[in-house]
Formats: structure tokens, C-alpha cells, sequence
């Protein structure tokens, strides 16, 4: 297995301007508005964000994994360093061509919340993970039972030879995320792109799992994006966090940076809502209002209908630039710009 | 999706309050009307519903629409091929349709009846004329037709064995085909309510027991069923009597397969959770199934009936066809059917099958209709 | 304690499993609930945590008797009178229901799609006639304005309202028969984070406002902290430790809410997790194992646990434990988090 340089200089994905709407009955729908971001080699970027923030869509699109009804902008660029070092732009690649086939579950895998149904019922669990490596690489079919096995075992199932016969419906919650997470490394992929993995799992679960996530990540060296709605698990697992909402980023930076030092209204506001050991009894502080429909998207910065310092005339005409508060830190708000000027 | 407090910024916004009077109605629409909007979106639904729609008022009115009635016999005009009417000759055209002069002669080969159409002579189709008398809904005595001719005859389908204007007996038929199977859902549809229901909403041993019974009733081999009983009605039924028997088995047949249906729908209502709220505020029973299911099924048993119709009228269809349903002077689409079932039909009047293809416009307009209303119905979409 | 409102003792739901021969009768139960025993005191928020198979939403659900109990018995002292939930007939239990409701998780399915909001909440007083008319439509606005929904939404039918408000209008129908008991059934998890804490809020502003008596069972532990005043931990379908809040937390004394507490993702990138391992998997509630069902988990076991069932006993003032290394056993608990946050 293979290990990426830590921290090396050219990131491993870098997405700029991406805009994806959906077609829909009730007319083209805008997902994610226009944002930038990028993951570096072996660093895990957590991505926090409600409803209809955009922020599972933003991440299949790199695989292109979008529903047919979908369109990505044309001015949209998603560009991937291949392990072979030749940096690819999948914009441009065919949907079902053969180098996008490769790069998905070969270089970039996805694991899932309900781990239940990204498993076909009807086939073993070794069954699946044997596909997966027998497509990808160039093995017999024994050698491909052993990678199976042997990941099966890395990812800490018990038995893994006994379990490797076993279908999905025999293994608990855990282990079935276990399983996802074997097939998604059996191919020792350069980005694992992890969707709310841990959201449908009891806690002690849950930190089993993230565990697991950060031993893998040190030993394969592999990037992870990390989705998720919850402040906690983030501030465990994440090198560098972006906040969305609403289909826009409105702060990135360092974890220490987003959760200590916040600078935008809505992700202060988010830590100011959540309920936390050291704050208890207390008052939350509920934001104001709801999300908006992105059929109704606000005009200007996304968040400004349920802000407590929108800056009438200002905040809702367009959306602010990004702010550089620091090397890692960016902020995109109207309070920061004018300081800045 | 609203929010709850306007900001000041938003009360200025005149695209705000535009959208508020169209989003003020779709969030005060009840669910009928949501799905009533819902179904507006179905092209192909629509068009169904279109059809069947002109075929039961085509078939409620048979004796205005077809130019005689379905007994008149033509010895003259045994087996004639449809006559498309003309809007042109070699004299010109023109608004009205009409039909070339025809005169039958004998084959000397073949000892057959044929037509000779001599084009010289020109037969206009007239409108709202004179023929002969009928009673309209079987309460009007009228003898206006929709359209006919002064010389001969005008026949769009042809004719059958015995000179009789398919066209015709091919709209009489649409009437019984299409009431038979009607009836036979709604009968169906009562039956199944009622055993179906009390499975689903009480549970445990009257649930067993009518689930055995229901299989009961499916594992009866139908064909042997539909023989024996045809055999059993007495020869000195009248048709009507004959028809309403029919009916009545069919529904008699139908039943389980609507109550297991049903009995699925009320299962799973049963579970969710606005159910169990209802009996957490301390509704009885009866106010439960009265005030909160039977609602939420309205939309679902529609639907079923809608798509149960093209069983019942297939099982009618093919019944007649074989000879185990109804009978000739009764007409219906499988009784016309019983006609083509010769080899001279076949090679030599293929208009006789054109009671197949309104059976097949039926089912399939039936079937369309049934699937739009289905995915209008269905998903009652949530927002957000 | 005359300030009681509901007590437990020892609460059974065991649901049979049917074997699959034809006259086959039940064979295995699936036990949920097995023997449970609690208080919960007027005016107080009692929180309900466990993981998958725990029990605890059967607890709450089989109190109100939407699940029938299989054993046990529930008294509920209402007007100076004590009632014995379990001895009650359907009928009177019908007319009982105006005392405790229950706020549901989904706010998407909890709702009647076919009736407007002013039905849905007016459905309680309706249903048992508990009051008519023009009395209605005032305790029905009373309702929707202490949960702080707009009058003009009482025209309107569910599907025009996000998950926040539709919650808001569970609470509404909650309340609108003046109970004095709430089930709160996991009913902020589905909510998005901002919120819950809206909901959360209002929670807990009716309760200072109207003296609302909160079971609130979840699986996120930062929410029950900050609401419940008790905590209760369930594994397996019994009580392995019951505390008030922060003492449960911080100086916990069974080995699985140790091991809960070490699980807590904290939002504070300097604190390294340190979880507790716990050995193999939640074994099934059909065949829990002997002893101490916890066990074939505990890191700290011993031969004892294997054998004998632990007493469930207050080891200190107002604090249950069913360990039997209870008073020798050094926990952790979980971590203090340092309020650096900036603002």
C-alpha cells in the first residue's frame, strides 16, 4: 500500500466555481450556487451543513454519480490528481467512460449513511468486496477472496473468513459500516468521500468508526471528505472544515479556526445552538426563522433572511467576496469585507 | 417554507407577494385538489381519461350514434367490408362526406355475394336523420340518428353473417361491455371493503380466518368455475337476467385479490404514526377508521378500481368469446368476437375483429388512466 | 413522595415471536422491556438514553399504553388521585389520554395530511368531546400561539410546513388537552440543528410556563443533558443507571455509561477521544445473556457478573446503579470541555 506525502504541495482534488441545478416539475433548481474547494494529500476536509445546503451534491458530482436530471455548469471545474500523477478535469470526461469507471471505486470511493441498502441483499458481503477488486484489478479470483478477507480484517471484524460468507442482513449496523468502509478500501483509494457515515449509528458505534477512519487514513495516507450535519463528530475527524448553506460556503479554514475562532454569523450561530456539556442548562440560541426553499433562494448572501446583522441594501443584492482572514482562514460575509477595506 | 417573521427587506419585494398568493393557495389546497393538479401533468392519463370518456357516451347514447339499430338484418348486404365515406370524386370535392352507388352481384365462381361500387353515382351522408325508432336511455322515444344515407346503406364497419351493421352493435356492445364491467368493481369493491377492512383493522384471528377464506376463493380454478356455472344458468334466462348473473360472479371472483389490497392499505395505515396520534388523543375506534383512515384510503381505492376495471371487462370479454358469459340477442364485445372465430372471418371479413381493438383501446386507456391517478395520488408530496 | 407524578415498577413488554409451524404457538419473546422500575417527580424533565435495542421507546410508549405492557404497574397521580394505568379499562383509559400525550419523532408522518392544522390540533378535545364550539377554536389558537405558530397557518394542511413547524404543531396538539405528562418520543432528532434548538427552546419555556412533567427519550446525549434534570441509561431492555444530569455525566458509576460517555464526539478540536472498547456486540434482547446482561461487554467484568443479576439500588442520594462493583469501581466520565468559544 502506497503512502501519500503528508501535506505535500499540489492538492489531491481541487474544485472551482462548481454550480449544479436539477431539472425539476416546478422548474431548474440551483444545488450548489458557485463554490470553490479543495482537499490535500492525506487530510481529511469535513463538510457541515444542513438541509438543502448542497453539500452531499457537491461531493457526487466528483464521481458523477448525479441523477440524470441533473446539469453541471459549464464553467464548473473539478480537477483530480490520479495516482499516477496525471491530473484529470472530470468535467470534461464522458459520463461512463472508461478513465471515469477506473477513477471511481479505484481512486475515489464513497461510503453511505444506511450502510443496509448500499449492500445488495442477495449477494455475500465477500461477494461484494470480491467484485469490486476483481474489477479494478488484475487478480484471480482466490487472490481477490484473499484481499477480501484481509480487509475485512483491517476494518476489525471479528472472523473475517466466517463473516466473508455471511449476508448483509446478518451483521449488525456497525459491522455492515465496517463492511462498506472494506469495500470502499479494497482498492486503496486516494479519496474516500464519506457521506453522514456515522449519522444512522449508536454513539459507542459511532466512535468505534471514526476511529477506524483515522487509523486507516495514517496508514494508507488517503483524503477523506467527511459530510456531516453534526459539530462534534467534525471537530474529531476534520483537518480543515467549510461551512455551507444553502448551496455556498460561507466560511473555510482549519477546525481549530471554525471552532474556535468562528467568524461568520451562521456558523457562530450554529455553535451557539448546539447543546454542549460545558454550556448545560443553559439557553440555546435558536437562529431565527427556516431554511429557505431552493426553489426560493434569497437573493444575495443565501443566509441573510434569518441574520442578526444583515446589513439591509448590502447583504441581499449580491453575494459577498471572500474575506482572507488568515493563511487557512476564509470567510465570505459583508461584515468582514468591510473591515477589510 | 415560510419564514415566520418578514424582515423589513422582504415586505418591500413586490416578487414576494406575487408568489404568496399562488403559494397561499397550493398550502390551503386540500388533498383531492393536490392530486386533482397532480394529474393535470399526465398527458397521456388525460387522453385516457378522454377516451373512455367518448366511449361511454358513445355507448350511453349507441342508438343516436349508429345509423340502425342492432338487429336490422340485410339480407342484401351479407358480410359487406367497411365503406369509408368520400369527401372527393372525379366531379370534385366537397364539405359533405359521401359514399359511392353500390350494387351487389353474384360471383358466378365463387357463388358469393360481392360488391360492385359504381362510382357515377354519389350517396350523401346526411346528418341528424330520420331512421329507424329506438328508445334513448331507454326512456325516450326517438327514431333521430346521428347520420345515414337515402339510398342504401351506410355501413363504417361492414357487416356481419347475417347483414347486420357492425358499426352499430359494435357502440350497443360498448354499452354492456363497459357497464358490465363497472358493476362488477363497484360489487366487487363493496365486498372487499367490508371483508377486507375487517381484516386490516382488527387483526389477529378474524384476520386469519378471512385470509385462508380469501385463498379459498383464489385457488378456485376459474375456467371450470365460469363452465359450471354457465352451464347452471337455465336456458330460459332472459339476457338481462343472464348479464346480471354475470356480473355478479365476476364480482364473486374478484373480490379477494381487491380485499388483500385493501387489507395491505389499512395494514400499513395503521402503523403510521398520525394513527397512532389519533388513538393517543383518545379517538374510539370508529372515529379513527371514519375520521383519519378511511380518508387517507379514498385516494388509494380509486386508483385500485380504476385499474381492476380492465380485468373485469377482459374476463367478461373472454368469457363471451368462448361462449360462457353472455349470449347473442345480448351484445357485448365478446359476444361480436364469437362471429370471428371462423376461418372465413379471418380470410375474408377482418372487420369482424374490430371489437377486439376497442377491447384493447379500453384496457390500454384504462390502464394509462389508472397509472396517471396512481402517481398523482400517490407520492402526496411533502415539502422540503 | 406526594410530588410524585408517575411510578414505575417493574415494567414488562415482551413481544411474542410466532414460531412459523402452522399451529406452532409463541415459542420467543423479544424482550424489549424487562423489568423496570423508576419515578418520575412532577414539573421534572426525565431523560431516556440507550442505544439500538435498549428498549427505552418501547418505556415510553408502553407507559401511555400505545404498546400494552406485558407486566408491571403504572400509577399515575393526577388531582390527588392515584390511578392505576394498567387496571384501567379501554374505555376509561380513552378518557384517561387527556393527561398524558406524546410528541412524535417524525414530524413528517405525525401529521394527518388530509386535515388542516386546526384539526390536527384540535383532534384531543374533539375526540373525547372534551370540550365544544367556539371553546375549541380558543383553546386551539391558545395552543398554536404559545408554540408561536402564525393564526393564519390553522387554515392551512401540513404539507406547507418544514420539519420545524410542523413540530411545533405536534407540540400545540400536545398540549391542548392540559396534561400533565409529555412523552417526548426522540422528537428533535429529525430535526436540522438550528432547529432543534428552536424546538428545544420552546420545550423548554412551556415547561417553566405551564409546569409540563417531560419523559424525553433520545440517543443524543448533549440534547437530554441540556434538557433533563434526571438521566436514565438503558441497556438491553433494563435500567443500568439513573442520576441527575450532571452527575451522570461527570462521575457516572456503571461501566456502560462510562463507556457512553467516553463515545461522545466533543466539539472541541483540542480533546482527544478516548472511547471505551467495548468487547463484541449488543446480544439479542430474545436471549439476553445471564447475569448481568452487560456482561459479555464489560471491560471491567468478573466471574460474579456472569452468575448474578445485579440489584438495582440507590447508592447514593437519588442515584441508581445496577452494578456490583458499584462502590469500588473508579469511572470516567465525560470530558470537561474548555468554554474557550470565541463569539
Amino acid at each position: 500500500m502506497e503512502k501519500r506525502k503528508e501535506g505535500s504541495q499540489d492538492n489531491l482534488l481541487e474544485v472551482k466555481n462548481l454550480k449544479i441545478s436539477f431539472k425539476t416539475d416546478e422548474g431548474i433548481v440551483t444545488a450548489v450556487d458557485g463554490i470553490d474547494f479543495s482537499v490535500k494529500h492525506g487530510q481529511t476536509l469535513g463538510i457541515v451543513g444542513e438541509s438543502g445546503s448542497g453539500k452531499s451534491v457537491s461531493t457526487w458530482s466528483i464521481m458523477r454519480l448525479l441523477p440524470k436530471n441533473s446539469i453541471i455548469d459549464k464553467g464548473s471545474s473539478i480537477r483530480f490528481q490520479r495516482k499516477s500523477g496525471k491530473t484529470v478535469e472530470i468535467t470534461k470526461l464522458k459520463a461512463n467512460s472508461r478513465e471515469l469507471r477506473k477513477i471511481r471505486g479505484g481512486e475515489v470511493a464513497l461510503i453511505f449513511q444506511e450502510p443496509m441498502s448500499s449492500f445488495s441483499p442477495v449477494y455475500t458481503i465477500g461477494n461484494q468486496i470480491m467484485e469490486a477488486v476483481l474489477h479494478h484489478r488484475d487478480v484471480t479470483k482466490e487472490e481477490a477472496e484473499e484481499i477480501a478477507v484481509d480487509m475485512l480484517d483491517r476494518v476489525g471484524i471479528s472472523n473475517p473468513r466466517q463473516r466473508f460468507k455471511q449476508y448483509p442482513f446478518e451483521l449488525s449496523g456497525g459491522m455492515r459500516q465496517r463492511a462498506m468502509i472494506a469495500v470502499a478500501l479494497s482498492m486503496n483509494p486516494s479519496l474516500l468521500i464519506a457521506d453522514e457515515p456515522t449519522t444512522s449509528l449508536d454513539v459507542t458505534i459511532q466512535a468505534q468508526i471514526l476511529e477506524l477512519m483515522n487509523e486507516l487514513q495514517e496508514d494508507l495516507g488517503m483524503s477523506i471528505i467527511f459530510i456531516t450535519h453534526n459539530l462534534g463528530v467534525i471537530a474529531q475527524v476534520a483537518d480543515e472544515i467549510e461551512v455551507m448553506y444553502l448551496g455556498k460556503i460561507l466560511e473555510r479554514g482549519t477546525t481549530k479556526d471554525i471552532i474556535k475562532q468562528p467568524e461568520h454569523p451562521y456558523t457562530q450561530a450554529l455553535l451557539k445552538a448546539i447543546p454542549r456539556l460545558d454550556h448545560l442548562g443553559e439557553r440555546l440560541t435558536a437562529i431565527q426563522g427556516d431554511i429557505p426553499s431552493p426553489l426560493s433562494r434569497p437573493v444575495g448572501c443565501p443566509f441573510y433572511t434569518r441574520c442578526d446583522d444583515v446589513i439591509s441594501g448590502v447583504c441581499d443584492v449580491k453575494m459577498p467576496e471572500p474575506t482572507q482572514l488568515s493563511d487557512t482562514h476564509t470567510v465570505y460575509c459583508f461584515l468582514h469585507e468591510e473591515k477589510d477595506d | 417554507m415560510t419564514t415566520t417573521k418578514l424582515s423589513p427587506i422582504e415586505t418591500q419585494s413586490p416578487a414576494v407577494t406575487k408568489e404568496s398568493e399562488e403559494v397561499l393557495r397550493y398550502y390551503s389546497a386540500t388533498q383531492f385538489q393536490l392530486i386533482w393538479w397532480r394529474f393535470q401533468k399526465h398527458t397521456v392519463a388525460k387522453i385516457g381519461a378522454l377516451i373512455l370518456i367518448t366511449m361511454a357516451l358513445m355507448g350511453l347514447f349507441a342508438e343516436f350514434f349508429g345509423p340502425y339499430t342492432g338487429i336490422t338484418r340485410d339480407s342484401e348486404a351479407v358480410l359487406v367490408s367497411p365503406q369509408a365515406p368520400r369527401f372527393c370524386n372525379d366531379d370534385g370535392c366537397s364539405l359533405r362526406p359521401f359514399l359511392p352507388g353500390v350494387t351487389s352481384e353474384r360471383n358466378p365462381e365463387t357463388l358469393r355475394m360481392e360488391i360492385k361500387i359504381d362510382p357515377s353515382i354519389r350517396r350523401d351522408i346526411l346528418f341528424f336523420v330520420e331512421g329507424e325508432p329506438y328508445k334513448l336511455l331507454g326512456i325516450f322515444e326517438m327514431n333521430t340518428h346521428l347520420f345515414g344515407v337515402e339510398e342504401g346503406s351506410v355501413h363504417l364497419f361492414g357487416t356481419d353473417s347475417l347483414g347486420r351493421d357492425v358499426f352499430t352493435r359494435v357502440l350497443l356492445a360498448t354499452r354492456t361491455s363497459l357497464s358490465i364491467g363497472v358493476i362488477g368493481v363497484i360489487i366487487a369493491f363493496f365486498l372487499a371493503l367490508i371483508i377486507g377492512g375487517a381484516a386490516g383493522y382488527f387483526g389477529g384471528a378474524l384476520d386469519y380466518g378471512i385470509q385462508r377464506l380469501t385463498e379459498i376463493v383464489r385457488v378456485i380454478p376459474v375456467i371450470p368455475l365460469y363452465m359450471g356455472l354457465a352451464a347452471a344458468f337455465p336456458v330460459e334466462w332472459s339476457s338481462s337476467q343472464v348479464y346480471f348473473a354475470m356480473t355478479l360472479i365476476l364480482a364473486l371472483v374478484g373480490w379477494p385479490t381487491l380485499a388483500r389490497r385493501i387489507r395491505g392499505k389499512l395494514l400499513s395505515l395503521r402503523g403510521e404514526d398520525y394513527v397512532v396520534a389519533a388513538s393517543l388523543s383518545g379517538a374510539s375506534p370508529s372515529r379513527i377508521i371514519g375520521r383519519h383512515l378511511l380518508p387517507a384510503f379514498t385516494s388509494y381505492i380509486i386508483v385500485d378500481l380504476v385499474i381492476s376495471f380492465p380485468y373485469m371487462l377482459l374476463s367478461e370479454t373472454a368469457l363471451s368469446f368462448v361462449g360462457l358469459g353472455l349470449r347473442p340477442p345480448s351484445i357485448s364485445w365478446g359476444v361480436l368476437l364469437q362471429d370471428a372465430q371462423t376461418v372465413r372471418a379471418i380470410e375474408q371479413a377482418p372487420w369482424l375483429f374490430i371489437p377486439a381493438a376497442f377491447v384493447v383501446v379500453a384496457v390500454l386507456s384504462f390502464t394509462v388512466l389508472g397509472d396517471g391517478l396512481r402517481d398523482a395520488a400517490d407520492p402526496y408530496q411533502v415539502s422540503g | 413522595m406526594t410530588d410524585t407524578l408517575l411510578e414505575i415498577k417493574d415494567l414488562k413488554v415482551h413481544f411474542p415471536i410466532r414460531s412459523n409451524q402452522l399451529f406452532g404457538g409463541v415459542t420467543k419473546y423479544v424482550k424489549a422491556v424487562d423489568g423496570v422500575s423508576f419515578h418520575i417527580e412532577k414539573g421534572e424533565t426525565l431523560g431516556l438514553v440507550g442505544e439500538s435495542g435498549s428498549g427505552k421507546t418501547t418505556v415510553g410508549r408502553s407507559i401511555l399504553r400505545a404498546i400494552e405492557p406485558t407486566d408491571g404497574k403504572v400509577t399515575f397521580n393526577v388531582d390527588d388521585e392515584s390511578f392505576d394505568l394498567s387496571q384501567l379499562t379501554d374505555k376509561e383509559m380513552r378518557v384517561f389520554r387527556k393527561h398524558m400525550q406524546l410528541i412524535f419523532q417524525d414530524p413528517y408522518s405525525s401529521l394527518n395530511p388530509r386535515m388542516t392544522v386546526r384539526d390536527i390540533i384540535a383532534e384531543p378535545l374533539v375526540a373525547q368531546n372534551l370540550a365544544t364550539g367556539k371553546e375549541v377554536d380558543e383553546r386551539v389558537r391558545e395552543a398554536a400561539g404559545l408554540c408561536k405558530l402564525n393564526l393564519e397557518y390553522l387554515r392551512r394542511f401540513p404539507h406547507a410546513f418544514s420539519g420545524g413547524q410542523r413540530q411545533r404543531i405536534g407540540i400545540a396538539r400536545a398540549l391542548v388537552s392540559n396534561p400533565q405528562f409529555i412523552v417526548c418520543d426522540e422528537s428533535v432528532s429529525a430535526l436540522d440543528v438550528s432547529i432543534q434548538a428552536e424546538i428545544l427552546n420552546l420545550l423548554m419555556d412551556l415547561q417553566e410556563k405551564l409546569g409540563f412533567t417531560y419523559l424525553f427519550i433520545a440517543h443524543d446525549l448533549s440534547v437530554v443533558a441540556h434538557i433533563s434534570k434526571r438521566v436514565a441509561v438503558m441497556y438491553l431492555g433494563q435500567f443500568v443507571e439513573l442520576a441527575p444530569t450532571e452527575t451522570l455525566f461527570y462521575a457516572p458509576k456503571h461501566p456502560y455509561t462510562e463507556a457512553l460517555m467516553s463515545a461522545i464526539p466533543e466539539v472541541d478540536p483540542d480533546i482527544e477521544m478516548a472511547p471505551v472498547h467495548l468487547a463484541g456486540e449488543i446480544p439479542s434482547p430474545i436471549n439476553p445473556p445471564s447475569g448481568c446482561r452487560f456482561h459479555t461487554r464489560c471491560p471491567y467484568v468478573k466471574d460474579v457478573c456472569k452468575t448474578d443479576v445485579p440489584k438495582w439500588e440507590e447508592i447514593e442520594d437519588n442515584h441508581f446503579v445496577a452494578c456490583h462493583f458499584a462502590d469500588t469501581l473508579t469511572l470516567k466520565g465525560a470530558e470537561m470541555p474548555n468554554s474557550v468559544d470565541a463569539d
